[in-house]
């Protein structure tokens, strides 16, 4: 068996963990490894914290296509009103 | 003394605008229809901006006056005044109404404002990432779209997205740490 102790690979599992997609074997090592290692401890605590903190509010981006639509349509009304 | 900046509005507003909305409105096309009005209203009522106050702030006032005109107008359509009552679950449906009178949805106001500005300093963070980790961080993390959708949709491998996401998080826990939390 063999255990993966790098922190940069851990912090991609912590990641990972974040939106759910992480592995019961791989969540596994990366508790192990956060145990002895405190720097990751704290990625990992902020990483906590950041997803915690964009939960805990609505947030609701206006579609790309959307904002082009409205870019066009403000551009437009600008255009016109230099010309007149 | 403030300036307005036209060209720039849609990048620098549109979302918070989008935003404050849909949390008052409840309709993503009424949303849309309404933010659309207020830059154009804005627009046309450049002249009258003194320049006391933010620009953001500015198009907030025009934005809040739009979504009273549209409650007016959704009001008026249906004859009368409507108190709406929303269920904390769909499985208390159909139960007495008086023993959800206290309806856990209504927030106070406090919340609403805290809610308000971090939603701001949030927006502001994700516009200071690069526009493609801007990009995919808003898909995965605000959208919840799946990795292998977004790696389709950016032509990229999943460690990749993996990779982007991870410089994103620091960045975003960066900048939330210095605007929001101290």
């Amino acid at each position: 068996m063999r255990f993966n102790f790098k922190c940069k690979e851990t912090n991609h599992k912590c990641d990972k963990h974040q939106y759910g997609e992480l592995k019961f074997f791989e969540m596994l090592l990366m508790k192990f490894h956060l145990f002895l290692c405190q720097p990751c401890r704290e990625y990992s605590k902020r990483n906590k914290q950041l997803t915690d903190t964009i939960n805990s509010v609505e947030l609701h981006l206006l579609p790309d296509e959307e904002k082009a639509k409205l870019k066009s349509k403000l551009q437009a009304e600008i255009r016109k009103d230099s010309h007149s | 003394m403030e300036t307005l900046n036209p060209e720039k509005w849609i990048d620098n507003y549109a979302d918070y605008l989008y935003n404050y909305t849909i949390v008052r409105v409840n309709d993503h096309i009424a949303a849309q229809e309404i933010v659309s009005e207020t830059l154009l209203s804005a627009w046309r009522a450049r002249r009258n901006y003194k320049g006391k106050a933010a620009e953001r702030t500015w198009l907030t006032a025009i934005l809040k006056r739009k979504i009273i005109d549209y409650y007016r107008k959704v009001n008026s359509a249906k004859g009368q005044a409507e108190v709406s009552m929303s269920y904390p679950s769909p499985e208390m449906e159909g139960d007495w109404i008086e023993e959800n009178i206290a309806d856990s949805q209504n927030r106070n106001a406090e919340d609403i404002l805290e809610n308000e500005e971090l939603r701001l300093a949030i927006l502001k963070c994700l516009k200071q990432l690069p526009k493609k980790q801007a990009e995919i961080f808003r898909m995965k993390t605000i959208e919840g779209i799946d990795t292998k959708t977004i790696c389709k949709e950016h032509q990229i491998t999943p460690s990749n997205l993996w990779v982007i996401i991870h410089r994103a998080r620091k960045s975003m826990s960066a900048c939330l740490e210095k605007t929001w939390f101290n």
